[in-house]
Formats: structure tokens, sequence, C-alpha cells
């Protein structure tokens, strides 16, 4: 296993290179270049020449390459202009948790709600539901995105007043708040991390038991402590808690969303998967057998309709990460997503370019953790690669 | 007759003639009995989806859509140019407010306004004046089937202009990334070594990264228009997923006996290539046409959306200008401006992928219902 991660560790590092070296060509592709576009034209011929040479633009083409990729993987991404002297990584490092809360939310609500739709639509073929729900989904998949996040807005925020509109907190009750809403957002971030950490570990503990009995007992402990623990520190801290809560709630619609229109594709995906499971011999062999439907579709259909749909992540991983640049501008959530677009528009290239970088990091350790993942589930791609 | 060199194609064409025929008819004829003959197979075997059906039929609409536009503007009700452009033309009908002296005087608030406001609209009137307001965005009616947008230009001449520019930027990313990934693949199908493990790292590399973002940087450091959007979402998209699956299909025609003929009987490189495994490749890339349509209309619509696209008129824009103006968030109220663009896009979109689903089960037997 460790000799499966490390072999892809090593792939990715090299798809990342090839990565970097694309967004540095298409810098230098583009018109002009960076010195004339954004260097004062009156001054002096050899001021400038001192600057090109400060900037370390004075090299050969490859020379600049080297170094661009090289000051990338040390951090330095150079300073943004338009939040000068900041450099880009500071700003990128404030971005990316936002990020990773709403992408990851997102895409764990849209694979568990699309899957198990999924399977019971292929369970109970044809008729009126399944066309509706065929239907409602390709049409959610191919939705104009934006128009459909504002209308979220317009029907859920505006209209019924759930939710706040937009945003990321409510300044006006911030005032004298004892945390900046960074920190209060770290610490949301670390328990929700440490409580899915402990469920996994339980998991992983209920597995490794020989007898039902005792992973049966395992997990009666430790699901249980597990909320206790989570539900309890936040009760412990109601000196933080509702702005804590502040945050959650505007985060809840922008995640919905982006939900809304993943799984979709991941809910055609498992029924299509399931349903060519379902015409294997095993299903048949376990419905002569008398086992309860329930146990069939849940437990010898689905789990190998699983497999393609994990494939598929990969696809929808692209997806679901332009779909968040697309939700974090609507909902003007202030994650990479923004950053990226504002950043272009008000044309400060470093600052969009390091965030292309890391929308490029996100998306190949996204791919990482899907290719383990796929390991853990299927034991013939473990043997295969470690022979 | 068996002459040295035979395509598949020629094959069943020899395959299929009478034996008694005393001279067969020429290639090109029989090609193209063959070819119908596919299509009236497939088209029966398409027209079993109903969802595939209904992808065409919106997809039909929508061409009749693109074609009232010219005709509208050219010999029907839109021809007046000031009124009906897309781009620059302008009408709004003038609502007129009686001038009254404070707020506590407006009875209605539809056809009088207090002296304050009317400073804004019409500097300088005083009391029991009439002052004129342009409407605009003004609702449906008035000769504007749709109403007209908040820089007073109609939605419905909007709408069918942008229909056009939309099927043209399918078109083009469509066979752009025909011609891509049936090139890509073939050429690392074939060829296969440093040139094969070269490009598939390339196609896994587009297709693991998001294009929107991309795509958002790129039209900082571009200015990009409407050819040069298609090209470059056919090369993206043509270059990642439909890459790797044209090249496994592209390796499995490689294998195939008719492929080992036309080598052993002198076949060169080219020709192989050119005459037995791109025609047989060409059919599945086809499939992938359909779902990058889908791809680059709600691309082009997404980034236009943003303002980040050198275009004239579009859906995208046509919700642009709703949101810089300020009226995308203001509820159903303004519907015109908010509805019929979005709708557009979506069920374009959807169209195609409709389709794209039907051809897929007409390629591949696997999916086809039982």
């Amino acid at each position: 296993m460790l000799k499966f991660v490390g072999r892809r560790l090593v792939q990715m590092a090299f798809l990342f290179f090839l990565f970097l070296s694309l967004v540095f060509f298409l810098l230098q592709a583009q018109p002009g270049d960076i010195t004339s576009q954004f260097l004062n034209p009156e001054i002096p011929a050899e001021v400038r020449e001192q600057i090109i040479a400060r900037l370390g633009l004075d090299g050969s083409i490859w020379n600049q390459w080297w170094n661009y990729v090289t000051n990338f993987f040390s951090g330095n991404l150079g300073v943004s202009f338009s939040q000068y002297p900041r450099p880009v990584i500071d700003v990128i490092a404030e971005r990316i948790p936002r990020t990773l809360f709403l992408f990851s939310f997102a895409t764990l609500l849209s694979y568990v709600v699309g899957f198990s739709l999924g399977k019971r639509l292929a369970w109970k073929r044809g008729g009126f539901s399944e066309h509706a729900v065929t239907i409602g989904g390709v049409l959610l998949y191919t939705v104009f995105y934006p128009w459909f996040a504002v209308l979220m807005i317009l029907f859920f925020a505006s209209g019924l007043g759930w939710f706040p509109i937009n945003g990321f907190l409510t300044p006006e009750f911030w005032r004298g708040a004892p945390l900046t809403g960074n920190e209060v957002f770290s610490m949301l971030l670390w328990t929700i991390s440490a409580a899915a950490l402990l469920a996994g570990a339980t998991a992983i503990i209920a597995r490794r038991q020989k007898e039902r009995a005792g992973a049966r007992w395992v997990r009666s402990i430790g699901y249980p402590a597990t909320l206790l623990l989570f539900v309890g520190y936040w009760v412990a801290r109601d000196e933080i808690r509702p702005y804590a809560w502040d945050i959650v709630h505007h985060s809840i619609l922008p995640i919905t969303t982006l939900a809304l229109i993943a799984f979709a594709g991941v809910m055609l995906l498992t029924r299509g998967s399931m349903l060519e499971t379902l015409k294997e011999d095993y299903i048949l062999t376990a419905q002569a057998k008398g086992v309860p439907d329930k146990d069939i579709r849940d437990k010898h259909a689905a789990r190998n309709a699983l497999l393609p749909v994990v494939t598929s992540f990969v696809l929808g991983l692209a997806f679901i990460i332009g779909g968040g640049v697309v939700t974090e501008t609507v909902f003007s959530w202030p994650g990479m997503g923004s950053l990226l677009l504002t950043a272009t528009v008000i044309e400060d290239v470093p600052l969009a370019t390091g965030a292309l970088g890391f929308v490029g990091v996100l998306a190949l350790f996204a791919h990482l953790i899907v290719d383990i993942l796929y390991a853990v589930l299927d034991p013939r791609i473990r043997i295969q690669t470690g022979n | 007759m068996v002459t040295k060199e035979q395509s598949p194609l020629e094959e069943a064409a020899h395959v299929e003639l009478e034996p008694g025929a005393a001279l067969p008819e020429s290639l090109w004829k029989v090609r193209i009995k063959l070819f119908w003959a596919g299509l009236r197979r497939n088209w029966s075997l398409f027209k079993e989806n109903k969802i595939g059906l209904m992808g065409l039929i919106v997809i039909l609409l929508f061409a009749l859509m693109a074609i009232a536009h010219p005709i509208m503007r050219s010999v029907g009700p839109w021809q007046d140019d000031d009124v009906y452009d897309p781009v620059i033309g302008y009408d709004a009908p003038i609502e007129n407010f009686e001038i009254v002296p404070t707020a506590a005087d407006v009875v209605d608030p539809n056809s009088q306004m207090d002296v304050m406001t009317a400073q804004l609209w019409c500097f300088g009137s005083l009391p029991g004046e009439i002052c004129e307001i342009p409407l605009q965005p003004a609702p449906p009616g008035n000769g504007h089937i749709l109403g007209t947008d908040p820089l007073g230009r109609d939605i419905a001449s909007q709408l069918t202009f942008s229909t056009r520019s939309a099927f043209m930027l399918g078109l083009i990313a469509a066979v752009v990334t025909v011609g891509v990934a049936t090139t890509v693949g073939s050429i690392a199908a074939f060829y296969g070594g440093w040139l094969d493990t070269f490009l598939m790292r390339l196609a896994d590399l587009v297709l693991l990264l998001p294009l929107i973002p991309i795509l958002i940087v790129l039209s900082g450091l571009w200015t990009i228009n409407l050819p040069l959007l298609g090209i470059l979402i056919g090369v993206l998209s043509g270059f990642g997923g439909t890459a790797i699956v044209l090249k496994s299909q592209a390796l499995s025609i490689k294998v195939k006996p008719f492929n080992d003929a036309a080598r052993v009987s002198g076949g060169s490189n080219t020709h192989l290539i050119f005459k037995h495994i791109i025609p047989n490749v060409l059919p599945l890339s086809f499939l992938y046409m359909m779902f990058t349509v889908t791809d680059a209309v709600s691309l082009e619509a997404t980034l236009s959306f943003f303002g980040l696209l050198n275009i004239d008129m579009s859906w995208g824009i046509m919700l642009n200008t709703a949101q810089s103006q300020g009226y995308l968030r203001t509820g159903l109220e303004f519907w015109w401006l908010l509805i019929p663009a979005g709708l557009a896009v979506t069920l374009l979109a959807a169209g195609f992928f409709f389709v794209g689903r039907a051809m897929d089960e007409v390629i591949n037997p696997r999916l086809r219902s039982r």
C-alpha cells in the first residue's frame, strides 16, 4: 500500500511539474511581455535594464522557466500587485481553507446523496419516477450554473429568507468579537477534521475485528463518543459558538448549490453501473438463496457498482472545482475561486497564476486521495501494483 | 473481384453485391448506399430513445430560432435597425409623471412623483409640470415580445441573435475536438512508445484540470473572442478525456486482422492511419463531439456572465448586463431579464447532452435497454 501511494505521489509530482511548465509558457505566450505591460514607459533605459535584471527576467527562457518552477516549489510566488507588498503565498494561504471547506463538504454531500439515490433508481427500473429523476438529473447537470446559483439565492435567501444572501460572515455581528473570522474558522476546521479522523479510526478498528460482536461493540462506542466530543467542545465554547454558527449559516446555501449540480452526474453514473452489476450471476445466486432484497441491493450490488463511480470521481473533480469557482463568485465566498477571478479581472498576474497553480495542486491532491480510496475499495488494484 | 488493398468498407460492399451482377457499381455509389443504410439503421435505434428524440427536438427548435433572427430582421417586423439591433438598438416607452410638491401629495406612485425625486430625472422641473421618463428595462409589450433590457435593447432579438453564435461556437469546438482527439488518439495508439506516454500523460493532466479556472486566467492574458474560445475549448477537451477514450478504441482496431492485411500488402503508416484507424474511430469521436458542444455552450455563457470575453452579444452577456445594472438579485420582478437567457443556455446544453446519451446507446450496444 505504501509503495502504491509512493508511486502515485511521484507521478503526481511529475504531472504538477508539467502543469507548472504549461502555466509558465502560457504567461510567456501572452502578447507583449510583463515588463512592457507593467513598467512605466518613461523610465530611463538603464533603469529598465536594472529592474529587468533584478526580477530575473534577463536570462534565457529556459533559465526563467527553471526559476519559475523552483520558486513555485519553494513557495515563492512573488508579490501581489493589488495587495502590494503582500506575498502571493500569504493571500492564498488565507483563502485555501475556505475553499477546502466548501469543496469537501459539497463533494461528500453530492456523492452520498447521488450514490444512494442512483442505486435506488436502478433497483426500481422503469416507470414515471425513473424518467422524471433522469431528466431532472440531466437538467441539473447541464443547467447554466451561475444562473442556477442566482435562482437559488433568489428563492432561499431573498424569497424565503432562510439564509444570508452572500458573503462569508455578517460584518456588523462580528464587531467586538473575541476572535477574528479566520481564527474561528480554523477552529471549526480543526474540530471537524478531528471528528472525521476519530470516525475513520473507529471504522478501521471495527473492520479489523474478527468477530461481528466485537465490531459492533467498537462502533457503538466510537461513533457516539466522536459525536459527543464534537458537540461537547462547541457547547463548552459558548463565547464563540454564535460566531462559528454565523460562518456555518453562510456556508449552507453555497454548499447545497454546488452539491446539487455535482450530485446529478454521480446519480446517473451509479444508476448505469448498478444496472450492469444487477445482471451478474452472483446477484441471481443471492436471489436464489433468498437473501432479502435490501441486502442484495446494498451489500451485493451497490458495493461492486461503487467502483466505476469512484473512477468517475476524477472527471467529476475538475467539474466540481470549476463549479466551485463559480459558486464562490456568485455567493461572494472569499476563497481561491473568487480570488482567481478578481485577480484576473484586475490584472494581478502573479496572484492569478499563483491561484491557478494552487487550483492545480488541489485537483491533483484530490485525485491522489481518490486513487488511494480506490485501492482500499478494490483489492485487485493493490495486488496488481504490488507485483 | 478481390483487389489487393481493401478497406473493410469495400470488403463489405463486395459481399453485399449479387453474385450474378455483371458489373459492380462504381465504388462511391456503393459507399453512399452503405452510408445511407448505416444511417437508417442507426436512426431506427436512435428513435427508440425517447429522451434522445426530445433532445433532438430541442436542438431543432433552437435552430429555428437561429434562422428566425435574420428573417425577422430582413423581412419580418424587426427591420428597424435603431430599435431591434441586438447590440446597439434602443427603444424605451415614455412614462409621464405628474410632478407634485411633496412626497405626501403622491396619491398614485405610478403616475405622480414629488418634486425632489423629479430632479433626478427632469432637472429643474417644477410642480405641476410633467416629467417624461423612458422606461428601461421595459416589460413585454409595445412590440417587444420579451421586453427590453436595462439598456433599452430588445430581449427577443438578443436571444435569437445569440442562438446563432451559440451554434457557431459549438460547431467550432466540436470540429476542433474531433480533429484533435482523433489525431492524438490514433497517433498515440499507432506509434506507441514514448510518444504514447507523453501524449497520454498530457491528456491525464488536461483531464484533471478544471477548464473554468484555466479559461479565466487565459482571458486575462489574451483577448478572447468567439472563434478563439471555440478553438481553446476544442483543443482542451479534445486533448483530455476524449483522446484517452479514442486511443483505447484505436488500440482495439490496430490489432484487427484487416489492419495486418493492409500492412502486409504494403500499406504505409499514413495509409494505415488515415484509411483504417481513423475511419473506425470517427463514430465514437462524433459521440464525444456532442458532449463538447454541451460544455462549450455553458462555458461560453459562464465566462460571458463574468464579463471576460470579447463578444458583442450572447446569452451570458445578457445575464451579465442584467447583473451589472443591478437587476439580477431583485427577485422575479424583472423576470424577462433573468429567465429567457438562462433557460436558453440550460435547454440547448441539455439538448446536446440528451442526444449524446442516445447516440451512446446506439454506438455502445452494451447500454441498450433490454
